[in-house]
C-alpha cells in the first residue's frame, strides 16, 4: 500500500513480517528479538558493516521492533533514496546471512535489553500487567526472558526465520513523495520472488496465574489496572476507543483531572486501548510515592467504575476536536502515515483514509458510546503493582 | 516558506515561519528563564512555575485551562530547561486566535496559594519518579562536578528540600522579575496568519508592563573529576561523561554535531561499532548541547556492571584515537547525509519547525531556514571537525558512574 503525499520531501515505509514474540517457543522466549537483531548483521551481498553503512549513507532513519504478532522494520528518508533503501530491506527479510559468528553479539544485545528494563520500573510494571491481563502467549514482552535468550542456538534462529519471515502475512506500507507505478515495479522486482510458507497453526492459549504484587526497591509505587475491550477490527472499536479517550485523552480527561489535578496524587497517569488482532485490553498506569499509592489506586479504580455510568456530550466534543486535529496532523508525518497504513491493512485488510476516519469520528455520539458501555461495562479487572509493599486491591477485582 | 517578525511597543517580539502548504501550525511562548537564573533558595522554581501556569488565571480556573485547550483539539505542553521555559501548542489554522488567547492568558497565571500547595505534591512526585529511573539524578551531578558553581550546572527540577521549602511569594517575585515582555517572545511555524497573529498577540500582551531583565552569564571554567556512586538496587551500570562543547554563539557548533554523529550516534558510529554492535553495552552515545556561553559534549553509556570498566576504557580509547588521528572523509560524508536527512524529515512537522525557529531566536535572535541549515552542514570540512576535537578534547572530561559497582579501577 502506498499513499502519495506530493508536497512531502521524504518517503517512509513500514514493513511488517508475521514473526512476533507470540511465536517464540516457550523455552526460547526472546528468539524473535534475536532473529530481528541478526537480520541486520549482514544480508544478501552486504556484510554487517556494509549493510548499516549503506543505510546510513542513504540517510535512513530506521527502527525495528518486535511485537506480539509481527516484527516491524520501518524507515524514513529523502524521497529519492526510497527505492535503494527498499532494495536493502528486501535482502534483510529474504536473504539475511544470520551469521553464526555474530550470534553471541546478538545474544548480548538482547540480554542488555532485558537488564535495562529492570531499571525502568514503569516499563517493567506495564510488561507485568500485560503478562497478567492476556492469556499466554498474548501478554508476552518482546524482549523475552534471560533463560530463553541464553538457550537460543543459531539453528533456532534460522528455523524461526524460515517459518515466519514470509510474504503471506507480510505488509509493506509506504507514504510520502512516491510514484506509484515505478514503486510497484521496484517492489515486484525485489520482493516478487519471495516464497510463501504455510503459516503454523494458531497458538494454544494458557491462562497466566501470577500474584499481582512485584517487590521493587524504590521511592515510588507503580500501579497497573487492565480490563478487556474490543480489538481494532471490531465494529464497536471506535466507541471503546472514545470511552478510553474520555478517561485519558488530553488534560481535561477524567483520570488526569481527578487523580492529578484535583488531588495532586501523582505525576504520571494514563490509560490506553491496547489492541491485538483478535483481542484488546484497556491498560491504565499510575506512578506515585508509597504514601499516596493506596489512594491513587482507589481513586483511579473508582474512575474506571464510574465509566459504567456513561460519558457526557461535552467530554465527547473535546475528544472529537483532539482526534480530528490529530488525524490532520498525521498527514504531516510520512513515518506516522506509513505505520498507520500498514497497521490498517493488518487489522482490517484495507486502508481507511483519513477522510473516512474523520467521518466515523463525526458519527460518534454520547448515546452510541453509552450504549457500548452499557453492553461492555469495565469489568474483569487485572491488577499489577510494583513497589516496596503490596496495596489493598478493590473487592470488585 | 517565508519569515516574518514584529515587535510590540512593550518589547515583546513575534517571529514566524509561514508555510501556506502546512495543515496545522505550532505556536509557542518562549521565556528566557530557567534553572540558570535561579539561586539556591528557589532551586526548581522555574519548572514549578511552568506547572503553575496551567493552574488558573484571572479569567480561567485550572479546569477551564485544560478544558479550553482540549476543546480546540490542541496538542499542547510546556517544558523547562537550564535556560528557557516554553509553552507551546499545535492546532488547526482556524484555532490560531483561540490558542493565542489561552497561551497568553496562562503566561499571566494567578499563582494562588492553595493551587501552589497542591501542585507542590505533583512536583515532588516528578522528582521521585526521576530519582527512581536512570540516570538517577546523575545528569545533574556530572554537570556540578564539571562546571561547579556555574549557573548552567543548576538542577532544573530542584530537590525535595528546595521544593518542599519554597513559598508562593518567592515564586511570585521570580515571576514578576522574569516574565517581562522584554524577556518573552512568541514564535510560530506552519500555516500562520501573521498579520492576524501580531494583532492577536498585541490585544492580549500589549498591556504587559515592560521591565528590564538580565541574566548572569559568567564565563564557564570547567574542571574534570571522576565519581563513583554505588546504587545496589540498580541492575545496569551507567556512565555519564561531560566535556566542554561549543556554545550556542560558537560557529563550531555545526562541526560539533557532525563530530557527535561520527563518534557517538545511536547507529553506525564509532561507539556503536565498538560497544553496541558487539553487545558490550546497552547504549552508548555522544550528544552536543548548546547554551548561552556554554556548551556540552555529553556521553551516556549503560551496560552490565561486570563490563563497565572495560567499556569505559574502550570509550576513552575511541576518544583518544579521534583526537590523535582525526576522522575520515568517508565518515564525514556518511554523517552529513544522515544529519541532513534528519533535518529534512524533522522539518515536515510545523511543531518541529516551531522549536527550530524559536530555538534560533532564543539563542541568537536569528532566523535559519531548512535550506540555511543544510548549506551550513554541507560546508563542514574535516578541518572543522578536527578543530572541535583540538579545542575541546573529549578526553578532558568529568565522569560519574552509578550502579551496583563499589569500586571502579580503570586504567584510562
Amino acid at each position: 500500500m502506498a499513499e502519495p503525499a506530493p508536497s512531502a520531501e521524504s518517503a517512509a515505509f513500514t514493513l511488517l513480517t508475521p514473526c512476533g514474540c507470540s511465536n517464540d517457543p516457550p523455552d526460547r522466549l526472546g528468539l524473535a528479538g534475536m532473529l530481528c537483531d541478526l537480520t541486520l548483521r549482514g544480508a544478501g551481498p552486504r556484510d554487517s558493516r556494509a549493510l548499516i553503512d549503506d543505510l546510513e549513507n542513504l540517510g535512513v532513519e530506521r527502527g525495528e521492533s518486535v511485537g506480539i504478532s509481527q516484527t516491524s522494520f520501518s524507515g524514513a528518508t529523502l524521497a529519492d533514496n526510497l527505492h535503494d533503501a527498499l532494495t536493502i530491506y528486501a535482502d534483510i527479510v529474504q536473504r539475511p546471512r544470520l551469521p553464526s559468528d555474530q550470534l553471541e553479539a546478538a545474544r548480548l544485545v538482547c540480554l542488555q535489553e532485558i537488564r535495562g528494563v529492570e531499571d525502568e520500573p514503569a516499563q517493567k510494571l506495564m510488561d507485568e500487567l500485560r503478562r497478567r491481563a492476556y492469556p499466554d502467549p498474548w501478554g508476552r514482552a518482546s524482549h523475552g526472558a534471560e533463560a530463553g535468550v541464553m538457550a537460543a542456538a543459531i539453528d533456532d534462529v534460522r528455523r524461526m526465520w524460515t517459518r515466519f519471515y514470509r510474504p503471506n502475512g507480510a505488509i509493506l506500507g509506504i507514504a510520502g513523495k512516491v510514484d506509484w507505478e515505478s514503486l510497484v515495479d521496484h517492489v515486484e522486482t525485489h520482493f516478487g520472488a519471495w516464497k510463501t510458507v504455510e503459516p503454523p497453526a494458531s497458538a494454544q492459549e494458557t491462562p497466566v496465574d501470577a500474584s499481582p504484587h512485584i517487590d521493587f526497591e524504590g521511592n515510588q509505587c507503580h500501579i497497573g489496572i487492565a480490563f478487556p475491550s474490543v480489538p481494532y477490527r471490531d465494529e464497536n472499536y471506535l466507541q471503546a476507543w472514545a470511552a478510553v479517550g474520555v478517561l485519558s485523552g488530553g488534560m481535561s480527561s477524567r483520570l488526569f483531572t481527578e487523580v492529578r489535578e484535583k488531588r495532586g496524587l501523582c505525576y504520571s497517569i494514563s490509560a490506553s486501548l491496547h489492541t491485538q488482532l483478535s483481542r484488546a485490553r484497556v491498560l491504565c498506569y499510575a506512578g506515585t510515592t508509597v504514601e499516596r499509592a493506596q489512594e491513587t489506586l482507589d481513586v483511579t479504580f473508582a474512575e474506571l467504575l464510574r465509566l459504567r455510568q456513561g460519558v457526557e456530550q461535552a467530554e465527547l466534543e473535546r475528544l472529537k476536536a483532539r482526534i480530528k486535529s490529530g488525524l490532520i496532523m498525521q498527514q504531516e508525518s510520512t513515518s506516522a502515515r506509513s505505520g498507520s497504513i500498514a497497521r490498517d491493512w493488518y487489522h482490517l485488510g484495507r486502508v481507511r483514509s483519513l477522510d473516512e476516519l474523520g467521518a466515523m469520528v463525526d458519527a460518534l455520539t454520547a448515546q452510541s458510546i453509552n450504549q457500548y458501555l452499557d453492553e461492555h461495562p469495565p469489568a474483569d479487572f487485572t491488577f499489577a503493582t510494583l513497589g516496596p509493599q503490596p496495596l489493598a486491591l478493590p473487592a470488585a477485582a | 516558506m517565508n519569515f516574518r517578525s514584529a515587535t510590540l511597543d512593550n518589547g515583546l517580539e513575534i517571529v514566524a515561519e509561514c508555510n501556506d502548504t502546512a495543515h496545522s501550525l505550532g505556536l509557542g511562548f518562549f521565556v528566557r528563564t530557567g534553572a540558570r537564573d535561579e539561586i539556591d533558595e528557589i532551586a526548581g522554581v522555574s519548572h514549578f512555575l511552568e506547572h503553575m501556569a496551567f493552574k488558573g488565571t484571572r479569567r480561567r480556573s485550572a479546569e477551564d485551562v485544560n478544558r479550553d485547550f482540549d476543546e480546540i483539539g490542541a496538542h499542547y505542553n510546556a517544558f523547562t530547561s537550564e535556560e528557557n521555559t516554553v509553552y507551546y501548542a499545535s492546532v488547526l489554522p482556524e484555532y490560531q486566535e483561540a490558542c493565542i488567547d489561552l497561551l497568553a492568558d496562562i503566561l499571566r497565571p494567578s499563582l494562588r496559594e492553595e493551587d501552589f500547595d497542591l501542585e507542590k505534591n505533583v512536583i515532588l512526585e516528578e522528582i521521585q519518579m526521576y530519582a527512581d529511573q536512570p540516570p538517577f539524578g546523575m545528569d545533574d551531578r556530572v554537570k556540578e562536578i564539571h562546571f561547579q558553581r556555574h549557573p548552567i550546572a543548576r538542577s532544573v527540577l530542584g530537590t525535595v528540600d528546595s521544593i518542599g521549602a519554597l513559598r508562593v511569594d518567592q515564586m511570585r517575585d521570580y515571576f514578576a522579575a522574569r516574565y517581562s515582555p522584554r524577556n518573552v517572545f512568541v514564535a510560530a511555524a506552519g500555516r500562520v496568519d501573521f498579520d492576524a497573529l501580531v494583532r492577536q498577540v498585541n490585544e492580549r500582551c500589549g498591556g504587559w508592563a515592560p521591565l528590564d531583565v538580565g541574566r548572569e552569564a559568567p564565563p564557564a571554567a570547567s574542571r574534570t573529576g571522576f565519581e563513583l556512586v554505588a546504587r545496589e538496587s540498580s541492575t545496569q551500570q551507567y556512565i555519564l561523561q561531560l566535556a566542554d562543547g561549543p556554545s550556542s554563539e560558537d560557529a563550531d557548533r555545526y562541526a560539533a554535531k557532525v563530530l557527535c554523529t561520527i563518534l557517538g550516534d545511536d547507529s553506525g558510529s564509532r561507539l556503536y561499532w565498538t560497544l553496541v554492535d558487539p553487545g558490550l553495552a546497552e547504549t552508548a552515545h555522544l550528544s552536543h548541547y548548546e547554551y548561552q556561553g556554554v556548551g556540552m559534549l555529553f556521553t551516556w553509556l549503560a551496560c552490565a556492571p561486570g563490563d563497565a570498566v572495560a567499556n569505559y576504557e574502550k570509550l576513552m580509547e575511541v576518544y583518544r584515537a579521534a583526537e590523535a588521528h582525526g576522522v575520515t572523509d568517508v565518515e564525514l560524508r556518511q554523517a552529513k547525509s544522515k544529519v541532513k536527512a534528519r533535518v529534512v524529515l524533522g522539518s515536515e512537522r510545523p511543531r518541529n519547525r516551531l522549536f527550530s525557529v524559536g530555538g534560533n531566536w532564543m539563542q541568537r535572535r536569528e532566523y535559519r531556514s531548512v535550506a540555511n541549515d543544510l548549506a551550513t552542514l554541507d560546508a563542514v570540512t574535516l578541518d572543522d571537525v578536527h578543530a572541535v576535537l583540538a579545542r575541546r578534547p573529549l578526553t578532558r572530561c568529568s565522569t560519574v558512574t552509578i550502579g551496583p559497582l563499589t569500586q571502579f579501577n580503570a586504567q584510562a
